[in-house]
């Protein structure tokens, strides 16, 4: 899925040249992460497309006052954040984020159910009463790897859909783009911890949706 | 000195996002891999969380519609 580009220095240089075909290249490698990642802020696809717009023009812009501080991409996705967090505000879906630590809802409580282990009274306090199943369905590991089934991309899609927005920028950023941890938290100004936090909570969530999804498969 | 707590199974599903980013300290991952070593339960939690996250890198991307990429082409080319 990555493409691979020139590096960060030539890149700079060939846009700031106004070189097209080097735009093209950093367009098209990562307007679709962009895309995901506007949604994961935004509430319509519609709003979603005109962030990663209005993003390209101000990278257009700004790339030569780009000081090379962080990665270029990282910069580009900054300005993509706070664009899309601009106008989720305005559509009131969007809560400030910033620096913001995870709120109890975020933080607390378990995240797997607390039934499936034993209580105190019994005999193995805190263990499982029954082992999670091992997912006989795994289409994305092994030598026969092969894309993901239209049913399961659905139940993927709709459990991210579902998570609460700093979870699922998060979990986007990190497992659907592959971002290291220490660019998602300049990014998202989020401390190293915060950033793990939220992204635990998405994964669990995440995993008990597909748990559920198939284990009724199975 | 005060020896960390054991690590059981609901303590395990909390802890696994930090023992795979590495950010655990060294007793509390050496509890973690000892209870693994046993369980098998944890042990297939553990990999579903794996497998989740590779599932997510599976999503297909998004694409800029050929109108917007045009567009946006076109401004880079006004900008010179």
């Amino acid at each position: 899925m990555r493409v691979s580009l020139p590096p960060d220095a030539e890149l700079v240089e060939r846009l700031r040249a106004r070189d097209e075909a080097a735009f093209a290249l950093v367009l098209d490698a990562w307007s679709g992460g962009m895309t995901r990642l506007a949604r994961s802020i935004v509430s319509t696809p519609d709003s979603a497309a005109e962030v990663v717009q209005d993003t390209w023009l101000a990278v257009i812009q700004g790339v030569d006052r780009f000081e090379g501080r962080s990665a270029l991409k990282t910069w580009v996705y900054r300005i993509l954040v706070n664009t899309a967090r601009r106008r989720g505000a305005r559509e009131a879906r969007s809560v400030p984020f910033s620096g913001v630590a995870p709120d109890a809802a975020e933080r607390d409580g378990p995240t797997v159910d607390p039934e499936r282990f034993a209580g105190p009274g019994e005999a193995y306090p805190g263990h499982w009463r029954e082992y999670p199943v091992p997912w006989g369905f795994r289409p994305w590991t092994g030598p026969e790897r092969q894309a993901l089934d239209d049913e399961l991309r659905a139940v993927l899609e709709r459990a991210l859909a579902g998570l609460p927005e700093r979870q699922r920028t998060v979990v986007t950023l990190r497992d659907v783009e592959g971002q290291e941890s220490d660019e998602v938290c300049e990014m998202l100004e989020l401390t190293p911890a915060n950033q793990r936090v939220l992204l635990h909570r998405a994964r669990a969530r995440l995993r008990a949706e597909l748990e559920a999804y198939l284990d009724d498969r199975a | 000195m005060t020896e960390p707590d054991e690590v059981d199974c609901d303590r395990l599903v909390e802890l696994v996002t930090e023992f795979l980013e590495g950010a655990l300290d060294a007793p509390t991952e050496r509890r973690l891999v000892d209870h693994l070593a046993l369980c098998d339960g944890c042990g297939t939690y553990l990999e579903q969380i794996r497998d989740t996250a590779r599932a997510l890198g599976d999503l297909p991307p998004d694409r800029l519609p050929d109108p917007a990429r045009a567009a946006l082409l076109s401004a880079f080319r006004k900008w010179s």
